[in-house]
């Protein structure tokens, strides 16, 4: 497909895709998002960019091969209940820290938002498999 | 010990990349880390002795009472010391064998996993740790044996040792849990306290045998012994460390280990003696048939194997006859164990060097070594003499401590004896096979031009025979230490024992024995080729038994596979979701009609609030009616591009259905799920054959049966459910603690990452599996194009 318009509008639209589907990550835990969503997002942000383009620019886009999204994405799920083992709790118990950023608020990080993260790119990483090996045909 | 568990699991994941950063060294880097640990554990040495024992513990499971755990006793000790130590001299070794190798980082990131999980087996206290690492060294080693992956034999001996092994380990698991269900623990160090409870018990007969299942495939016991020798396959440094203190050595440590609550009746002394007995004439037997340095080798392994599991049948606590004797079967035991692992560890690497510098493995081809490779041959020759049983080697100890204990018997003597003065005669002629033939007599062509090793090659098997030398001059200040805990490991008993382990016990029966088999044996070497000859005539009695059941069974059982999936897998999408609606359908409605009571017609509001009820399930119905149409469309559309659009109305039905309940996250889920489906059906869709012609009538009638069954049911399940009070919600927990204990407001997400997450690592996992399966179907099509789509 060679359409000017959707090239144009994916140019626009992309970035803004990728950047809302971050922000649903990391909203997710108190507000309706989080990895899953998210990496399905930024999945569909990928396609677009392939049907309007074409899937090698989507792959160059991308960067990172999907294969290794996938793992690092389990490594980071795993890692995410292996810390709480070093400090004594059981595999995948939650650990929190908030950070006091001043003037602007207290931010909470765990262990959670490591596993959602895992989540994202597990997510991206198989879909993309998916739609571009299907795509390539 | 935790952390030296942990620690090689870590160091193999690096050690492809560092392999690459350091180079040509990166054996001997990788060694250190085992140095370290052997560094460690020897100075546990003192207080082991002492009759200390030590535990550590993490939590991991605890509901399941799986924990972490872990205890190191006199048995776990030798264990470990032997594992890293001999695992140093192998990496380093390793290093430069595999030097140039295209997968030598790969090849020290398997065997160094190898080494964390054996190290994990013998220092594991809980039951089901335990099993993790014994099934991680028979994944580990699979890898390991089948590292010339482009060789087929390599492929076919590493899946057989997997096969046999893991049907051991299946076993093992069983024998286990039903150990721990008999003894109320998890824990090892408890449940060896109650070895009364577990022989009077009606279960122990049951949870011997598949205990022993398990150890005898691991430790390659006839007839399960015929895995070992295909596993030579393996680079020999790989052979080295599995064969002498490792891999099956994991059977001896499970018997050794468990003996102080299994043992000592009848029962485990007559299995345990007759297979142990058997394997070790049988192997020895077989060793001396063989041409090759390696299967030579593999099969004195097997038979050495059988002595260790002879002895444990004889010397377990509370055996029938007085302790003296188990003590002296225990004792030979220890002796025996230490003394193999030293002279196997050094001859395997004596072999792996000759091989590596002549390009020859066929010993009856070599011949005069000496002169050329002169360290590698003093080396052979030490541990040989081991082996061979002379003194004053701490082989010569074993041997000694061997007949004693067969002497002692209070029954059956005769046969135990001549099992293995045998055994002994052969394993003469064996050890003077692999270190005498090579490097003696006439220098003979061989591939490369024969001359000395490298310093990492000599240096390791130099080391190890040494120390055999060692121990047996010195036996009472160097192997008591690290003996007299074994035994007390062995027969539960806390205090270690006194063993006054001397090479010279006085002119005795042991010791006349000792001097004929050698004498015997020497002689036997010298007309080996007149025995060869007649031996060659009933040899095949004993090589066709196992290997070809094994054969057979699993030829049986592809067959079977292929069958099913010729019933199973027609290869049609349509006939695949048939089949999971179908089945589904039955086993549910099964399960429905089981439940005797229940009503599912849903109470009928009396008339005059309809109209109230209309208004407030106004846009329910309004949805509803749209998917109702969507669902029509997409039955009698008759384009497909239409039905893709009517299924995504239906899909997109059911997400305004989540909204209007008030389910957000389902819905955003839903939305973008739809339309990555519609994404992909236009990629696909111009691969996919004409739309009308797929189904006829007939098959149109019977779609119709299974959809509208399907939907019965569910529909039925629905309405039951929601007849349903139950006393407590799951909901109500989460909803409760989501912000308390998940420090989230998101209900959803933090089930999904907090309170559930293991069950979102599971899904991740099989995400990426089926993904993989997708992308290996995709493959293979586009490289057979032109076949059935």
């Amino acid at each position: 497909m060679r359409s000017i318009i959707l090239r144009s509008a994916t140019r626009y639209l992309f970035p803004i895709i990728i950047l809302f589907s971050i922000f649903l990550l990391l909203r997710g835990h108190d507000e309706p998002g989080g990895g899953f969503i998210g990496g399905l997002l930024a999945a569909t942000a990928f396609a677009l960019y392939a049907i309007a383009y074409d899937v090698k620019s989507a792959r160059a886009m991308l960067r990172a091969d999907h294969i290794t999204l996938i793992g690092v994405g389990l490594l980071l799920a795993t890692g995410a209940g292996i810390i709480s083992m070093l400090v004594g709790d059981p595999f995948l118990a939650t650990q929190w820290v908030t950070l006091n950023v001043p003037g602007v608020a207290d931010v909470k990080l765990g262990t959670p938002l490591l596993f959602d993260i895992g989540v994202y790119l597990v997510v991206v990483g198989v879909t993309l498999m998916l739609v571009f090996h299907l795509a390539e045909e | 010990m935790l952390l030296s568990v942990i620690s090689g699991f870590v160091l193999a994941c690096l050690a492809p990349w560092l392999q690459r950063v350091v180079g040509r060294g990166a054996g001997a880097v990788l060694a250190t880390v085992p140095l370290g640990m052997f560094a460690y554990f020897l100075t546990f040495i003192g207080r082991i002795a002492d009759g200390e024992v030590f535990h550590e513990q993490w939590t991991w499971a605890e509901s399941l009472g799986v924990r972490l755990s872990f205890y190191l006793d006199g048995l776990s000790l030798l264990f470990a010391l032997l594992i890293t130590g001999i695992g140093t001299l192998i990496i380093f070794y390793a290093g430069t064998y595999l030097h140039g190798h295209e997968f030598r980082g790969r090849f020290f990131a398997w065997l160094i996993a190898f080494k964390a999980a054996m190290l994990g087996l013998v220092l594991a206290d809980n039951i089901i740790s335990m099993f993790i690492f014994w099934e991680l060294t028979s994944i580990t080693s699979y890898f390991l044996i089948g590292f010339d992956h482009h060789r087929k034999v390599a492929r076919d001996s590493a899946l057989q040792a997997l096969l046999v092994t893991g049907g051991g380990g299946l076993a093992l698991l069983a024998g286990l849990i039903l150990m721990a269900s008999v003894g109320g623990s998890m824990e090892l160090s408890t449940l060896l306290n109650s070895g009364d409870v577990f022989r009077e018990h009606a279960l122990y007969v049951p949870i011997l045998l598949l205990l022993l299942a398990g150890a005898f495939t691991k430790s390659a016991q006839f007839p399960f012994h015929f895995w070992l020798p295909n596993a030579m396959e393996a680079p020999t440094p790989v052979s080295a460390y599995l064969h002498s203190s490792t891999m099956v050595k994991a059977g001896i440590y499970l018997m050794a280990r468990v003996s102080p609550a299994m043992g000592g009746t009848e029962l485990w002394m007559i299995l345990l003696s007759i297979f142990g007995g058997t394997t070790m004439v049988i192997g020895a037997y077989l060793a001396i048939q063989q041409v090759y340095l390696k299967r030579i080798l593999a099969y004195s392994t097997i038979s050495a194997l059988g002595v260790l599991t002879f002895l444990l049948g004889l010397g377990a606590s509370g055996a029938p006859g007085d302790a003296e004797l188990s003590i002296y079967a225990a004792k030979a035991f220890g002796v025996f164990l230490l003394g193999h692992a030293l002279y196997k560890a050094t001859l395997f690497l004596v072999a792996g060097t000759i091989t590596h510098e002549t390009g020859e493995k066929d010993v009856t081809k070599l011949g005069g070594l000496s002169k050329a490779m002169p360290l590698t041959a003093i080396a052979g020759v030490l541990a040989a003499l081991s082996m061979a049983g002379f003194p004053p080697f701490f082989g010569f100890l074993g041997k000694e401590l061997l007949f004693e204990a067969t002497l002692a018997q209070p029954s059956l003597v005769g046969v135990m004896t001549g099992a293995t003065v045998i055994t002994g005669i052969l394993f003469v002629i064996v050890s003077c096979l692999v270190a005498l033939r090579p490097f003696f007599g006439h220098a003979k062509e061989t591939p490369k031009h024969a001359h000395e090793a490298p310093f990492p090659m000599w240096i390791g098997p130099a080391l190890l025979a040494i120390t055999g030398l060692l121990i047996g001059l010195l036996p009472a200040a160097l192997g008591e230490p690290l003996i007299a805990p074994v035994v007390a490991s062995v027969l539960g008993l806390d205090e270690p024992v006194e063993l006054k382990l001397t090479l010279w016990h006085g002119i005795n029966a042991a010791l006349i024995l000792g001097t004929i088999v050698l004498s015997v044996g020497v002689l036997a070497y010298f007309g080996h080729r007149y025995i060869m000859a007649v031996l060659g005539k009933v040899d095949f009695l004993l090589r066709i038994g196992p290997a070809m059941w094994y054969e057979k069974a699993l030829a049986g059982m592809l067959d079977f596979a292929s069958l099913q999936t010729r019933i199973l897998q027609s290869g049609y999408l349509r006939m695949y979701l048939m089949l999971t609606v179908a089945t589904t359908v039955g086993l549910v409605s099964y399960s429905l009609f089981q439940i005797s009571e229940f009503s599912i017609i849903p109470e009928i509001p009396p008339t005059d609030q309809w109209g109230h009820l209309l208004y407030e399930n106004l846009y329910t119905l309004i949805v509803a009616g749209l998917i109702l149409t969507g669902t029509y469309g997409a039955v009698h559309s008759k384009s497909r591009l239409t039905a893709i659009a009517a299924l995504g109305v239906v899909g997109y039905g059911v997400a305004l259905l989540y909204i209007i309940f008030g389910a957000p996250d389902l819905a955003i889920t839903q939305f973008l799920i739809e339309t990555l489906t519609v994404i992909l059906f236009v990629l696909v869709f111009y691969h996919l054959p004409e739309f009308p012609k797929i189904s006829r009538p007939r098959e149109r009638m019977r779609d119709l049966f299974v959809s509208v069954t399907a939907g019965v049911m569910m529909t039925i399940m629905v309405l039951l459910a929601t007849g349903i009070e139950p006393r407590e919600k799951v909901s109500d927990f989460h909803s409760a603690h989501s912000v308390d204990l998940g420090h989230g407001r998101n209900i959803v997400n933090v089930i999904l990452v907090d309170f559930r997450a293991m069950d979102t690592l599971g899904e991740i996992v099989v995400l990426m599996i089926s993904a993989i399966g997708v992308l290996a179907l995709l493959k293979l099509k586009s490289r057979s194009k032109g076949e059935k789509v």
